[in-house]
Parts: C-alpha cells; structure tokens; sequence
C-alpha cells in the first residue's frame, strides 16, 4: 500500500481545488478538491453520470471548468502534454484503416512536433511501448482485430509512447473476461514501477479495493476520498448510491448500476 | 480529349486523397452540401465576368472556402442537429444559384454546364490552375498526414497532445472546399460527391492501412476517370455521368469481390 502522507511540501502531480462544472444548466462537478501523489493508483467510484468522465475530460485539459482550478506540477492542464486520456472502447471506431503500431504512434505526436515525421527513436519508443504491454506480435494488425483487453493493453502503449505521467483510463475494465481484467490490473503493476499515476474510473467496488491505493467515492459531489477500508464503509457508499445500494447478508455490495458491456 | 484525360485524371487523385478524409470521418453529407453551397457563387460570378471559366473558377474557390468554413461554424454552434441544418443551408444556397442562373435567357444550357460539368471542355489554363491547386492540397495532406490522421481518430488524443485542433480542423475544411472547386469543372455540383466519397470507400473496403487506402483510392479514381471519359466518348454519354458510373462499378466489384471472398473463407 502507497504510504499516504496528505501533507507532502512536494508539488503534486495533480491539484484540485474548488471544481465546478456545469453545462447545458447541469452541475456535472461541484466544488471538488483533492490532489495526488506520484505513483498512485487511484479508483474513481460512482454511479453512471456522476461526474467521472467529466472529471477526466477537465484533468486532461479537454473540458474547460466553470470554477474552481486544476494544476498539474503547479501549472494548467493546457500546456502539458504528460496526461494520457484512454478512451472509453466503445467510443472508438474500431473499424478505422490503422495498425496497432500506427495507433502507438499517435501518442508521439507531441514530441515528435509539426510536420515531423517519426524517426527511429520514436519508433524504438511504440516497439518498447509494445512490448511492456505485450502485444509485440499483433504490431501489424488492424485494430478491430483486437480482442477487448488488448484494445485497452494498445491505448496503455499509446499512452506510454506519449511518455505520460498521468494516465486517466475511463472504464478500462467494464467489459472485460476476467483472464483479461487480471492482466490489465498486473500492467498497471508495472505502470507502478515506472513511476506513472493512474486513475480509473470503474464500477466494480470489489476490484476497487482489492487493487486500488486510493478510492474516490464520486457523485457530482466528492463523498469520499481515501484508503479503501475507510471508503468502503457503508455509509459513504449509501450517499454516493443511494437506493441503488444493496448489501447481501455475506457482505458483499451490490450495485443496482451497471454499465453497458462495450 | 487530351486536356479533358489530364484533367480527369488529377482531379480523380485529388478527389480521392481527401476523400478518405471525408469517408473516415463520415462527411459525406457535408461534401455534397459544399459542392451544391458552390452554386449561387459561380452564378454570381456568370452574371458578372460572364461564361469565361478561368474567372468563375476564382470564384467558385472563394465561395467554397466561405461556405466550407461557414457550414462549419455553424454545425458545431447550432442548436439543431448538425445534418438539418447543413440541409437547410445546402438547399437554400442550392435554390438561391437556380434563382440567379434562371436570370439568364440561356438558362438551361448553362445550368446543365455547372450541375454536370464538362471535363472535355477544360482549357490549358484551366488545366494548370488545376494542377497548381491540386498539388498545393496534396502537399499539405502529405506534410500533415500523422496530424489529420490523428485528429480523425481521436480527436480527445489530438486534444490532449496539445495540437492545434481548431485549426487543423478548418484547414481540412478549407482542403475540402479547394478540391470541390477545382473539381467542378470536371464532374459538375450534382455528382461531386461521388468523386469524393467512392473512390476513397472501394479503397476502405480493399485495404487496412491509411496510407495505402489513399494510394489505392487515388488509382481507382484515376482509373474511373481514364476508363469514364473513353466511355463517354465512344457511348456518347455525359462525361461526369461516365465517368462516376465507372467508380459505381469499381465499388461494387469490390463490395461483391469482399463478400465473396468472407463466404469462402
């Protein structure tokens, strides 16, 4: 477990204070504040339309807030290139004429610059990228080739040939066999040793707690954010779901809210 | 038949380059909206330079840029849904050239001329605008080809690798409109679409590669064109007509090759 010392003068990889964001009249976030520590892996917990995606879109730097601010290493989302967004899987053409070490490839983009094409350097970075995520043989393929977790094991590469430091994957493991969602989890034990802060959105409880060094209870409103063994009593779980919450003799959560298999 | 071959030809490559762009990120509509948004300008430029085509393809250029750039604007802002209100755009601007055009005695000749094009009437120095401007948008799809194929795919990573999407959106705009007004001449507002779009879809079912599926688009294309003026020659048929029949069939022979080719396997 991550040694969490709340109070490190360091500056935090991500900070954010006071975030609010609403639109079409909606309050997506309100008022959210928490920062993180290099190297944690966080899960971001909460029924469907609470807030998650929104979140990871205002990190990244895609969204914009309506108040409060978002600083990472000090400074605003928009100048850094560091942050890698993973796409949720249903929300990519998959059918789309590209190869698995094209789509690595994009995530040079930044540091190769305008106009630039790839040099051997960068194409060093997808093959190493590749191989920590072991998809080296299926390099050549065509994406829709792809089984579910190997898609997601091809954006982790692309984020690593981006060089990211913050990853934000939105339901990584909704979908997934369970063969596959145990590899993705032992990848990101090795995103650990490379010193890259994750965070996850996620429904499964369960998962959360058994891999995650922090759990942010979410909706709309930030209930809760901490340890699993703290998070994980009843009553932060009972606000952040309401009615939707069933507990089974046994003691195992139930979450009437489950997300659509992509 | 010389000029019209060479101008076939270009104008097909071209077509088919941007096409896969426009195939790939589903803006078919939007293309055949530009090319028809096109009309009222070069109507304009007929009342006022006259039937001379040097001239009204200036401002076939200028007025596809501006619609381009305007439909654009207008999608991403609208309240209504995006496909409606390039329809209403793209019907008016259409209804507006007919309205300007009918203004003429030999209205229906030169009408006919806009809607179908005429590739065996291109001029040398049409033929060099052509092939200036032709070479100018290629060049640049070439030089930022990882960009606009990043942008294509995602365009969340595009964001988030900080590249200038705003701008890289509207320069694909604008690259779409330079090929629809040089394209005019060749196939006409009516059947532009279909330079644009079915080359660029018989590549997409043929090949799984970008780079390849432009390279093989722009043969198809080329080749519909060499084949399509041939035929409209011989069979005495409209060149455009000829000329995006021959791509139809390209397409289908592929479509069917495919199928065939799944059910054996």
């Amino acid at each position: 477990m991550y040694p969490h010392i709340h109070h490190e003068p360091n500056q935090p990889i991500l900070d954010v204070r006071d975030l609010t964001v609403r639109y079409n009249g909606r309050v997506a976030l309100e008022k959210v504040t928490f920062h993180l520590h290099e190297g944690e892996r966080i899960a971001v917990v909460g029924p469907n339309g609470a807030g998650k995606s929104t979140l990871f879109q205002v990190v990244s730097g895609v969204l914009q807030p309506s108040a409060g601010e978002v600083k990472i290493f000090g400074s605003r989302p928009g100048g850094h290139v560091c942050i890698a967004y993973i796409p949720q899987r249903s929300q990519v053409d998959w059918s789309f004429p590209v190869s698995v070490a094209d789509v690595v490839m994009m995530g040079r983009s930044a540091k190769l610059g305008l106009l630039n094409w790839p040099h051997k350097r960068d194409w060093e970075y997808v093959h190493h990228a590749l191989e920590i995520v072991e998809l080296s043989d299926l390099a050549s393929r065509q994406i829709g080739q792809l089984s579910g977790g190997q898609q997601q094991r091809m954006f982790i590469a692309r984020a690593l040939a981006q060089e990211a430091e913050l990853m934000l994957m939105d339901e990584p493991l909704s979908g997934l066999d369970t063969p596959s969602q145990e590899g993705l989890l032992n990848l990101m034990d090795t995103l650990r040793t490379q010193n890259v802060t994750v965070m996850v959105a996620t429904h499964d409880l369960d998962q959360a707690a058994r891999h995650f060094d922090r759990i942010m209870l979410l909706n709309h409103r930030m209930i809760a954010f901490d340890v699993p063994q703290i998070v994980m009593h009843t009553e932060h779980l009972l606000e952040a779901y309401g009615g939707r919450l069933k507990i089974d003799p046994g003691g195992t959560l139930l979450v009437d809210d489950c997300c659509p298999p992509a | 038949m010389q000029r019209g071959m060479i101008a076939a030809i270009l104008v097909g490559t071209l077509c088919a380059v941007i096409g896969t762009y426009v195939v790939l990120r589903g803006m078919a509509f939007f293309g055949d909206a530009l090319a028809h948004t096109v009309l009222p300008g070069i109507a304009l430029g007929y009342l006022i330079t006259g039937s001379a085509r040097e001239p009204l393809f200036w401002w076939a250029l200028g007025t596809a840029v501006v619609a381009a750039l305007g439909i654009g604007a207008i999608s991403k802002n609208s309240e209504i849904k995006e496909d409606t209100a390039i329809g209403i755009i793209f019907a008016g601007m259409f209804a507006l050239g007919i309205a300007l055009i009918s203004t003429v005695r030999s209205y229906a000749v030169d009408l006919s001329h806009f809607l179908f094009g005429d590739v065996l009437s291109v001029s040398t120095q049409s033929l060099w605008l052509i092939l200036i401007f032709a070479s100018v948008v290629l060049l640049i799809v070439f030089a930022l080809y990882k960009e606009f194929l990043t942008l294509s795919f995602d365009p969340i990573l595009a964001t988030t690798l900080r590249l200038p999407v705003g701008l890289l959106n509207n320069l694909l705009l604008g690259l779409i409109a330079v090929t629809v007004a040089v394209s005019l001449q060749t196939v006409g507002v009516a059947l532009m679409v279909a330079m644009l779009v079915t080359p660029a879809a018989t590549a997409y079912l043929l090949t799984q590669r970008l780079s390849r599926m432009m390279m093989l688009a722009a043969v198809f294309a080329s080749l519909s064109g060499f084949i399509g003026l041939y035929l409209s020659y011989y069979l005495s048929i409209a060149s455009g007509a000829a000329i995006v029949l021959t791509a139809t069939v390209f397409f289908l022979l592929a479509f069917l090759w495919k199928k065939i080719r799944a059910a054996l396997s």
